[in-house]
């Protein structure tokens, strides 16, 4: 194993793996939160049952879900210090107001399930539920949006020379950070809306999920479309990794056949078809992003090799990457495999 | 308030609201998966329901666990930039490790609490056995951390930066096992009696007996003896202290200037401007005594280290002091409880011993603060003891007293929250029909 690591770069490796485990939080995590925005939009004449649902999908995973992005905070610091350290200068204010979210929406949840009692105690912790679930898809966007124009590397240079407003708020708030944000809400919506119809067997509870998923796949459409026009003016790298680079066509074909896979296979109620599809363009996109801006872990100032820890470290994390998964893999299949089989109950 | 102090502020008031949620985490699932295993074993209800009813409070006290935890991790790179830039590469293993850790817990935590009607009993109580481990063994890797920054190994510095790096050699740095062992024993200590001290109260009001005595049991089982044992493990803890760093110990105990069969202070007001702690019992030799066993035993005092590096000495010795004589207090009702119980008295008709158990039940998390208080103010003025000075970590935005307010007032509902939905729960036992 250290041998194929050598021959790859370990710095290289352990960059794929953040993604990697990034790409798992969005698929899991992320469609955790989506199914937040779900009870926010829940309507029409089964709106609680709809609320049920997506309690009952969420409820025994969303713990382990989060997980996945303490492991990419872990790895983040463990292998690339400067640039967890530069991140959290420069990215204060998001970031706080992102663990604002985390904490609400992770305690409104359990308060909701555990500890009310009156219709009126649901009811107010289930719309703290939503409206966190809602702002925080939101704020990882906008984290990732501004690490993607180069504007947070270029912010944490000398923070103390410059007015705070250009180091503290500005790398965040601008066009292209504010459209990625909205692009990974309107893609966790979809996605969630699309596991949904596979978490019952109710069609027309299936049929309120579909619409749903339908509408959120447009969002994702006039979002991604935003943001690749802002591209042009915020993010250079992105720009050019994203339309000149060798890799570009074939990548936007991909990712425009897995959007168009999603609609479609939602339009024909095909939804283990529309499931896959919603993943790999989800995935699609956020490697897009990634490969886009490689070798930077912060552009344009610290490159995955500059920001690296010493090599030992990243040995020893990576021999730790492999036992850990030994004994994830199985577990987090078991907990799958316990929580997959639908309840009969739901058929009648 | 400057922007170091505030940055201190939050950073103590996301641990001291984590820990006990972590304490928690450790010390309740050892307890229902106690409960599980007697009521399959005896075929008892009761300690089957009550594994299902404490499984519905560590719900909520887990999950608030999780996001306050999420809360540090990223607290490290808000706050402490220059903290994660030093000893990210050493730290950071440790922290990957308390990961999986985590991650296995939130796993089986998610089994064991949805899928009670799922699989089967055998698996389900073993679902419940790896959420205690893992919980435990959390703990153990976040310790490592902390132990590190107290005694660090494994670095080698040139031009104060880090040149050379061993993680593995600063994972079990001198302070690493103590720490684990006195942080283990607490969860467990300070858990158990809580518990036990709610069923006590419940008992003393007369609320289902049947049920609450079983509960005071299993409480008592896992409480009682990480108390007894408590004292020892920080004799262990102080005596490496004494060793690796003398600085605090010395503003633990209020030892101003260095002397020969030092006395043992308890209580007292130490004074830094005179340079004397005033109104303390002392006791001859005591501190010779215990943190070397030897009669005359030199004792440096603060008087051996330039005043920049003292640690504020007055609360870290009355954070201290408290610390000691709250766990004395827990050890000694513990003792009790073990003696009454091998007179094969029946625990719920012993009045007094329920009326102390009620009274003590908050002391264990409250040590545990004081404790936690200790440990992370006598390190200062050092962040990582010294390579690493606090005030050279914190993060150059200005303005910290913002996200300060905007936290505590988080973590202030969220507490009272918790605690109403706990009363709430609690007072559910408290009818003859409810169970």
């Amino acid at each position: 194993m250290s041998g194929l690591m050598t021959g790859l770069g370990l710095p290289d490796a352990m960059a794929a793996v953040i993604v990697l485990a990034l790409n798992v939080y969005a698929l899991t995590g992320g469609a955790d939160f989506g199914g937040g925005v779900w009870d926010l939009f829940a309507g029409g004449p089964r709106r609680e049952q709809q609320r049920a649902l997506i309690a009952q999908a969420i409820g025994p995973i969303w713990e382990a879900n989060h997980v996945w992005l303490v492991v990419v905070v872990v790895l983040c610091f463990t292998a690339f210090p400067p640039a967890y350290a530069l991140l959290g200068t420069v990215l204060h204010i998001p970031l706080a107001l992102l663990l604002v979210g985390i904490v609400m929406r992770g305690s409104a949840f359990v308060f909701r399930s555990y500890g009310s009692r009156t219709w009126e105690q649901r009811r107010r912790w289930g719309a703290t539920f939503a409206v966190a679930s809602t702002l925080t898809p939101l704020l990882l966007g906008v984290t990732i949006g501004a690490i993607a124009t180069g504007a947070v590397g270029d912010a944490g240079g000398q923070p103390a020379a410059l007015p705070f407003r250009e180091v503290y708020v500005a790398p965040w708030f601008a066009a292209f950070p504010l459209l990625t944000g909205a692009l990974a809400l309107a893609l966790f919506a979809m996605l969630a809306a699309v596991y949904l119809t596979l978490e019952t067997h109710d069609p027309a509870l299936q049929d309120d999920f579909r619409r749903r998923g339908l509408m959120a796949a447009v969002m994702v459409f006039v979002c991604a479309f935003a943001a690749l026009i802002a591209a042009h003016v915020d993010a250079p790298i992105m720009r050019a990794g994203l339309m000149t680079s060798p890799w570009a066509l074939p990548f936007q074909i991909a990712t425009g056949v897995a959007a168009i896979a999603v609609i479609a296979s939602l339009w024909r109620r095909r939804y283990g078809a529309a499931r896959l599809a919603a993943g790999a363009q989800v995935s699609l996109m956020l490697w897009g992003w990634a490969v886009a801006q490689y070798p930077y872990v912060v552009p344009p100032t610290l490159t995955i090799r500059g920001a690296a820890a010493p090599r030992i470290t990243l040995q020893i994390v990576a021999w730790a990457l492999a036992a850990g998964a030994l004994l994830l893999v199985p577990s987090l299949a078991y907990l799958r495999r316990t929580f997959r089989a639908r309840r009969p109950a739901s058929r009648v | 308030m400057t922007n170091l102090l505030a940055a201190r502020t939050q950073m103590a008031i996301s641990l001291g609201f984590h820990i006990v949620f972590a304490e928690i985490g450790i010390g309740m699932p050892l307890m229902m998966v106690l409960a599980e295993w007697r009521g399959a074993r005896t075929g008892d209800r009761q300690y089957l329901e009550l594994a299902r009813r404490w499984a519905k409070g560590v719900a909520i006290l887990f999950a608030v666990g999780a996001v306050s935890g999420t809360v540090l991790s990223f607290e490290l790179g808000l706050l402490w930039p220059g903290f994660m830039k030093f000893a990210g590469p050493v730290v950071g293993v440790p922290f990957s490790l308390e990961g999986f850790a985590f991650f296995t817990e939130a796993i089986f935590l998610g089994v064991y609490l949805y899928a009670w009607d799922r699989i089967s009993a055998r698996a389900h109580l073993l679902a419940g056995l790896i959420v205690a481990g893992s919980g435990a063994a959390s703990a153990v890797f976040v310790v490592m951390v902390n132990a590190w920054m107290n005694t660090p190994t494994g670095v080698t510095m040139a031009g104060g930066t880090i040149a050379a790096v061993d993680p593995i050699a600063g994972m079990m740095s001198p302070a690493a096992f103590p720490q684990a062992l006195h942080m283990v024993l607490a969860a467990y200590a300070s858990t158990g009696l809580f518990v036990a001290g709610v069923h006590a109260y419940m008992l003393l009001r007369g609320a289902a007996p049947a049920f609450h005595r079983r509960a005071l049991a299993i409480a008592l089982m896992v409480g009682a003896p990480a108390a007894v044992l408590q004292p020892l493990s920080g004799d262990i803890s102080a005596r490496l202290v004494a060793r690796t760093q003398p600085a605090k110990l010395a503003a633990l105990e209020g030892q101003f200037a260095t002397e020969r069969g030092a006395p043992l202070r308890i209580g007292g007001v130490p004074d830094e401007a005179s340079a004397t702690t005033r109104y303390a019992l002392e006791i001859p030799h005591g501190l010779s005594l215990l943190a070397y066993h030897a009669w005359d035993a030199e004792v440096k005092g603060l008087d051996a280290f330039p005043r920049d590096d003292w640690p504020p000495v007055a609360p870290v010795h009355v954070s201290f002091q408290v610390m000691v004589g709250l766990g004395t207090l827990m050890a000694l009702v513990a003792l009790w409880a073990g003696w009454a119980a091998w007179r094969r008295r029946d625990l719920a008709r012993e009045r007094a011993l329920l009326v102390a158990l009620a009274v003590t039940a908050p002391f264990g998390f409250l040590a545990t603060e004081v404790g936690w208080t200790v440990t992370e103010l006598g390190r200062q003025p050092w962040v990582v003891q010294g390579l690493l000075r606090t005030a050279d970590a914190v993060t150059p935005m200005p303005g910290l007293v913002v996200p300060l307010t905007v936290f505590t007032l988080l973590y202030v509902m969220l507490g009272a929250v918790v605690v109403a939905l706990m009363a709430a729960m609690v007072r559910e036992t408290g009818g003859p029909e409810s169970i």
